[in-house]
This record gives structure tokens, C-alpha cells and sequence, in this order.
């Protein structure tokens, strides 16, 4: 059976290498993210004081025109970060890169699938850029409907064609990922090395195997309803129009449907990474190992049984407000598993605290605290309250920002070694996490007290009340920013090295799992020779 | 190195169409957006749309040509094995369930507007009325087909179809090549006839498409349901040249498994929209 290797830009372009493929996501993402930060940064600056002020000047634009830019932000912010940073880093990089390595399998099962999921991504990408760039309503440029896209701000409230482009942004990221998520059920199901039982699975792949269910059983469901957007739209269907017998919250239930089991697909394979690395650095092996599996698995299922949450202040009877309460509390159980699961592995456990292990333990504290919060959300009565303010977005930043996002920096300083064969600066890395952690709280956490005065989400401005902590988080976004631009620091360095560094396995007899018996970087095609698992 | 393969596992040759469907995806949908929206501008340019949208559609075709082409010339010189076959079925399973996935986000919406419907509010006093209980399905005014005229009549042609297609297996699996051009071309032939039947039901509706939640949910429903007949129609095509080319053995024929399986998934998706919609929902 020969095959081939191409060179130069053939190798990536027309790669069929899960590795290869592993690397153009995470580059991806990191660009993505970058465009996502820099919206957020836009909408610090215009936050920090009350008024209208910052985007007028910083653009050249009208008032009224800043007012519409700032939610066209918001919500390129959130699909970016959503879909274009997080899922590709998590899924797609560490997904591509290490699930095969871990199961002791030469590659994807479908090699050429996994790169035209990868090669779907940019066109996605530009959709949404160009999105921000066409009309989208009363001749301003973009859709500023919230990542959410609810009816009628995304059927009649955005005519232009920007809000069209965005939707069928969704439907390519979407086809993308249901095809990566079938090659990741395929290759754990039909692909693990002799010996290696689900049992026996190192618990990022079960993370990936139970987020891929996660993706085939809930992004069909948003394509079917971005459709009927669509179709809503352009072609005079009602669906969502009560004009025509339709019904807006139509809407709400099928993009929640699909939005609850999205927010445990950025969180689960994060879950994952920690376990490993907690694992690693305490030197011992995961406490309750089939209890964290089948958390994960609890947290997925019960995660499709709970959308309404999301959907408190519409008007449902309180009946079914009772309902998704109790459903949603349940899953602060498995999570709870988890959470202590992880605290008694470091327990008697000899801990080195290499900046992996920092971000972890970080992910694990603040994760907790975004973690809370959703209990106190979780509540129909206080959520009355609640809903639509900065608590929420302080909520699900410190699960989602603070938390998956912590997960990719632990992840990518866990095993740049490996992937590179290069090792980062342990000072400089200390520093960007240290900065990071203080920038990222300093934003987050005076959220929540804005959020219990009472301001908001989805607002260019406030009353004067709110100044003080909106003050306090736009410094911790300059704070983050140096966060940020030493991350690139850090990578560069590592990158650039001459010299390969790393070890085979840089961490010693904590890392236990299979991809640190391989090089550092492994070899073009790993497992030539299955390995054996007692 | 390629020589010291010990696994059965087929590691694909670099490949030009995933890059290939990605300009021809952007090209399908920057056109198919600016096709409906033909007077808008993109950088001050318009009137594109439609090109660019035929452009990228014939793009998108040709790759699948090329793509599958590519994979049935591997699967007839061994890189199939047995393993790979394997996970060939579990790819068709999870693709099918993502399809049924699909299809409850269309059920959803009928089943949340016939079970609740709302009136359809032209002016207050209309608006009024649901206050009176007259909010009904199918809405008022609206004419719904007869589901024991054409409809049933496309159920027995659909389920007749799927014992054909069984035909086409089993000659299959006992070597009898001749009777799976029979069984395959019947249901080819009964599933053009189905799409046929649909379309002149279509075209004699006595309700729209736009305007009002019943034919928005009837129209989408079915429609999307018709889309699928005619890709499993063209697959089973497909595996009928193959079947003349010499391709399949009884104990090697993935490729036909996977549009029967396809086939099927079509046949069950309409049962429940001939009970639901047409019977239940009329």
C-alpha cells in the first residue's frame, strides 16, 4: 500500500494526516480568537464609562450606527468565540491531535472527512466576517441579533443580507462538525489499540466520544431551525411569524435545543484535558476513573432535557418551569462528581506545579464558580430577576472564559512539547498565566455585581450607578490584553527554538497515557505496529 | 515505512477535494445569499449572485463525483478490509442519525403548531377570536389533502420499493447478479415515480407555501422528505451502473448496504409523515 507524503503546502492542503489536520485547527483558532478578542476589547473600551463615546470615535460613526456596531460585536463575539475558537481548539486541535494517540491508532477513520471538516471552517469563517460587512438593517452593516439569532430581530429586524450570510455561516460550521463528530464516534468505536476496552480509555477520548454524540444528536436540530429562518426570510414561510399562525418561541425551543447540549460540547472535552493533567502533576492516577466517564455521560444526557431553562421569562406555565428547574439542579451532581473527583486525585497526591497544573487548578476553582452561579440561574423565580443581565454573563464567562478557555492554554502548555518537540519558557509561562488569571477575574467577577444592581447584557450604555465596576472590568480587559500578547510571546519563543527540546515525556511517571511513548514531535504515521494494552 | 504497515486500517492518500469543496461551499453560499437578496451590494458589486451560486453548485457536484469516485475505485482494490468496512457502518449509522435529527427539528414545528395553534391574527378583531377558542388545525380556511388518494397510493410505492430493494440484497449476497439489476432497477424506478406523484400533488395543492403555518410546515415537512427520495434515488442508481460494471461481491457490497439503509431511513421518515401530517394533522 503505498503512500504518499507531499511536501510544502500540498501537505497541508491536501493532508490526510489527523496530526496535520490537528495543527491547521489550532492555528485556526487562534486566529479566530484573536478577531474575538479584539471585538470584546472594542466593547470594553466603549463599557468603561457610561455614554456613547468610544466606537463613534474609534470608527468614524454616528451614534446611532455605534449603538447598532456595539451589537453587531456582541454577537460576532460570541459566534466567534463559540464556533470558531473554542470548538476548533478543543474538538478539532486536541481532538485530531491526541484521541488517536491515545487509543493507539494509526489515524482518523476517515482521514479525508477529517480534513474537508477542517477545510469547511474558513469559508464559515469568511461568512460570518463578510456578515459584519453588508447590510444588515436600516442600511447599517451586520447582524446584531445576539448569537442566539431569536426571531424577530433575525427574521424581520435584520432584512438585509448580512443576517442570510451568518445563517449559512452556521450551516457549513455546523456540517463541519457533524462530520468531525461521526469520525471521532467511528475512530474510538472501531479503532482502539488490542486491549484497550472503553474502560480502559484515557478520559479526553470518552470527553470527545461523548461530545461527538452531543454534535450528531443537536446541531441537525439548529440546521433545521436556521433553515426555517431562512426560509422565513426569503421565501415567505411563517414559522416563526404570527401573522401567519407561527410562533417566535418555535424558535427558542429548537436553538436551545441545540444551545444546551453546545455549551457541555465546549465544556466536556475540557474536562477531559484537566483530568489529564491533574492526573499527571499529582503523580497519581484519576480517583473514581469510571465515575468521572460516566459523569460525563450523565451530564451529556441530562444536558438535552433541559433547554428551557434558558427560556424562563417567555411565559411558561409553571408547571414546566418546575420541571426544567429540577432537571436542571440534577446536573450539578455529576458535575459535583467531577469537581471532587478531581480535588481527591491531587489529595496526598505529590504535586508539581508546572504552569499546566496552575491553569487546571485554576480551571477547577473558577469552573466552580461559574458553576454556582448556574445554580442560583437555575432558579425560574430568581432567573425572573436575573435574566438577561451581566450575572449571566458573568455566569457562563467564568464556565465557558475561565473555564474552557483555561482548558486550551492548560491543554496547549501541557503538550506544546509533544506537538512541537519544543518546550515553552517556564518563567515567562508563570508570568502569562499569573497575569491572565488576575486580567480575566478583574473582567468577570465585578460582573456579577453589576448584574445584581440590575444592568443589562446586550447594552452600548448604562446609568451612572453601574460606572464603578464597569470601571473596574474594562482595566481588567487591558490587564487580559498583556495576558494575551505574552501568550504570543510565549509561543513564539517555543516555536521558534532551533533546537528540539522536549523529552519523549517531559513530565515523568504521572503522564501515563500513550502519546508520551512516542517522540516529541511523534512521527509522520505513529503505530505502524498496534500497541498492545494489558 | 509503508512497507512496515501492520494494521489493516487504510490510511488515505492526500486527497485536493476537502480544499475543492471548501471554494465551491463559499461559492454556493456568498451566491445563493446574494441570489435571493439580487439588488443588495457586496464591496459595492451586485447582480453576481446567481452565477456565482451555479458556479459553486456545479463545483460542489463535480467534488462529490470526483470524491466518491475516488472512494469506490479504493474500495475495489482492497483497501476496504473488514475493519474498514466496519467503520464504513458505523459512518452511515451516525449519518442517518443525524438526518433523523434533521427531520424531528421539521416534526417539532408541526407538532408544536398543530397541537397549540395559534390564530392567524390579521387585524384585532381576528385576535380576538383566540380568545373565543376557535384556534384549530388545520387553520381555518386551509383545504388539506385527501391522505387515501395520492398519498396513499405514494405510501404503497415507497413500501413496495423497499422490497424490491430487499430483492436487490439478497440476489446479491447469493450471487445472482441478474436479479439485483431487476430488484434495483424496479426501485429506482418506483422511487422516480414517487418523486413524479409528489410533484403533480404539489402542483394541485389548495394551499400555499408562503403566507400561513400549515403549508410552511407541509411544504418544508415533505419537501425535505422529497430532496432525500431523490439522493436515495441517485445513490441507488449509482450502485445499479456499479452492479453493471462488475463491482460487488456477495460477501464485499458496502456501497449497496449503505443506499438500502439510506433507502429505508426515506421509507420510515414518510411513514411518520403520511400518519402525522397527512392523516392525523389533516
Amino acid at each position: 500500500m503505498a503512500h504518499e507524503n507531499p511536501t510544502g503546502w500540498r501537505r497541508w492542503v491536501y493532508s490526510t494526516n489527523h496530526k496535520d489536520i490537528g495543527v491547521m485547527y489550532l492555528w485556526f483558532s487562534f486566529f479566530a480568537g484573536m478577531i474575538g478578542f479584539a471585538m470584546s476589547g472594542l466593547m470594553r473600551m466603549e463599557l468603561a464609562e457610561p455614554g456613547v463615546q468610544f466606537l463613534p470615535e474609534f470608527l468614524g460613526i454616528t451614534e446611532d450606527h455605534a449603538r447598532h456596531m456595539f451589537n453587531v460585536l456582541t454577537t460576532g463575539h460570541g459566534l466567534i468565540m463559540v464556533f470558531f475558537m473554542v470548538m476548533p481548539a478543543l474538538i478539532g486541535g486536541f481532538g485530531n491531535y491526541f484521541v488517536p494517540l491515545m487509543i493507539g491508532a494509526p489515524d482518523m477513520a476517515f482521514p479525508r472527512m477529517n480534513n474537508v471538516s477542517f477545510w469547511l471552517m474558513p469559508p464559515a469563517f469568511i461568512l460570518l466576517l463578510l456578515s459584519t460587512v453588508v447590510d444588515g438593517t436600516g442600511s447599517m452593516d451586520g447582524f446584531g441579533g445576539g448569537w442566539t439569532a431569536y426571531a424577530p430581530l433575525s427574521t424581520t429586524g435584520h432584512p438585509g443580507p448580512s443576517m442570510d450570510l451568518a445563517i449559512f455561516s452556521l450551516h457549513v460550521a455546523g456540517a463541519s462538525s457533524i462530520m468531525g463528530a461521526i469520525n471521532y464516534i467511528t475512530t474510538i468505536f472501531n479503532m482502539r489499540a488490542p486491549g484497550m476496552t472503553l474502560h480502559k480509555m484515557p478520559l479526553f477520548s470518552w470527553s470527545i466520544l461523548i461530545t461527538a454524540f452531543l454534535l450528531v444528536l443537536s446541531l441537525p436540530v439548529l440546521a433545521g431551525a436556521i433553515t426555517m429562518l431562512l426560509t422565513d426570510r426569503n421565501f415567505g414561510t411563517t414559522f416563526f411569524d404570527p401573522s401567519g399562525g407561527g410562533d417566535p418561541i418555535l424558535f427558542q425551543h429548537l436553538f436551545w435545543f441545540f444551545g444546551h447540549p453546545e455549551v457541555y460540547i465546549m465544556i466536556l472535552p475540557a474536562f477531559g484535558i484537566v483530568s489529564h493533567i491533574v492526573s499527571t502533576f499529582s503523580r497519581k492516577p484519576v480517583f473514581g476513573y469510571l465515575g468521572m466517564a460516566y459523569a460525563m455521560a450523565a451530564i451529556g444526557f441530562i444536558g438535552f432535557v433541559v433547554w428551557a431553562h434558558h427560556m424562563y421569562t417567555v411565559g411558561l406555565d409553571v408547571d414546566t418551569k418546575a420541571y426544567f428547574v429540577a432537571a436542571t439542579m440534577v446536573i450539578a451532581v455529576p458535575t459535583g462528581v467531577k469537581i471532587f473527583s478531581w480535588i481527591a486525585t491531587m489529595w496526598g497526591g505529590s504535586i508539581k506545579y508546572e504552569v499546566p497544573m496552575l491553569y487546571a487548578i485554576a480551571f477547577i476553582l473558577l469552573f466552580t464558580v461559574g458553576g454556582v452561579t448556574g445554580v442560583v440561574l437555575s432558579n425560574a423565580g430568581a432567573d425572573i430577576v436575573l435574566h438577561d443581565t451581566y450575572y449571566v454573563v458573568a455566569h457562563f464567562h467564568y464556565v465557558l472564559s475561565l473555564g474552557a478557555v483555561f482548558a486550551i492554554f492548560a491543554g496547549l502548555y501541557y503538550w506544546v512539547g509533544k506537538m512541537s518537540g519544543k518546550q515553552y519558557p517556564n518563567f515567562l509561562a508563570n508570568v502569562q498565566f499569573w497575569v491572565t488569571f488576575i486580567g480575566v477575574n478583574l473582567i468577570f467577577f465585578p460582573q456579577h455585581f453589576l448584574g445584581l444592581q440590575g444592568m443589562p447584557r446586550r447594552y452600548v450604555d448604562y446609568t451612572d450607578a453601574h460606572a464603578y465596576w464597569n470601571k473596574i472590568s474594562s482595566y481588567g480587559y487591558l490587564v487580559t490584553l498583556v495576558g494575551v500578547l505574552l501568550f504570543i510571546v510565549v509561543m513564539a519563543i517555543t516555536l521558534f527554538k532551533k533546537k528540539k527540546d522536549c523529552a519523549d515525556n517531559p513530565w515523568g511517571e504521572g503522564a501515563t497515557t500513550l502519546e508520551w511513548t512516542l517522540s516529541s514531535p511523534p512521527p509522520f504515521h505513529q503505530f505502524n505496529e498496534l500497541p498492545k494494552i494489558k | 515505512m509503508a512497507g512496515d504497515v501492520k494494521h489493516d486500517y487504510h490510511l488515505v492518500n492526500p486527497s485536493p477535494w476537502p480544499a475543492v469543496m471548501s471554494l465551491a461551499v463559499l461559492f454556493l453560499t456568498v451566491g445563493a445569499v446574494f441570489t435571493m437578496k439580487s439588488d443588495a451590494t457586496l464591496f459595492g458589486m451586485s447582480g453576481f449572485g446567481s452565477y456565482l451560486f451555479v458556479g459553486g453548485f456545479l463545483g460542489v457536484l463535480y467534488t462529490m463525483f470526483a470524491w466518491w469516485k475516488d472512494v469506490i475505485k479504493e474500495g475495489e482494490t482492497g483497501d476496504h478490509t473488514p475493519v474498514v468496512q466496519i467503520g464504513l457502518r458505523y459512518g452511515m449509522i451516525l449519518f442517518i442519525a443525524s438526518e433523523v435529527m434533521f427531520f424531528v427539528a421539521w416534526f417539532w414545528a408541526f407538532f408544536s403548531s398543530a397541537l397549540y395553534p395559534h390564530l392567524q391574527f390579521e387585524s384585532l378583531v381576528a385576535f380576538w377570536d383566540v380568545f373565543q377558542g376557535e384556534a384549530q388545525w388545520p387553520p381555518a380556511g386551509i383545504e388539506t389533502f385527501d391522505p387515501w388518494h395520492l398519498p396513499f397510493m405514494n405510501t404503497l410505492i415507497l413500501l413496495l420499493s423497499g422490497t424490491t430493494v430487499t430483492w436487490a440484497h439478497h440476489a446479491l449476497v447469493e450471487g445472482d447478479r441478474e436479479g439485483a439489476k431487476k430488484g434495483l432497477w424496479l426501485t429506482v424506478i418506483l422511487g422516480a415515480f414517487f418523486s413524479c406523484v409528489q410533484a403533480y400533488e404539489y402542483s394541485h395543492a389548495a394551499f400555499e407555501f408562503s403566507g400561513n403555518i400549515y403549508g410552511a410546515t407541509f411544504y418544508m415537512a415533505t419537501g425535505f422528505h422529497g430532496f432525500h427520495v431523490l439522493v436515495g434515488t441517485i445513490f441507488l442508481a449509482v450502485c445499479l451502473g456499479r452492479v453493471y460494471k462488475g463491482h460487488f461481491k456477495p460477501d464485499h457490497h458496502f456501497g449497496f448496504e449503505a443506499a438500502a439503509w439510506y433507502w429505508h431511513f426515506v421509507d420510515v421518515v414518510w411513514i411518520f409523515l403520511f400518519f402525522c401530517i397527512y392523516i392525523w394533522g389533516a
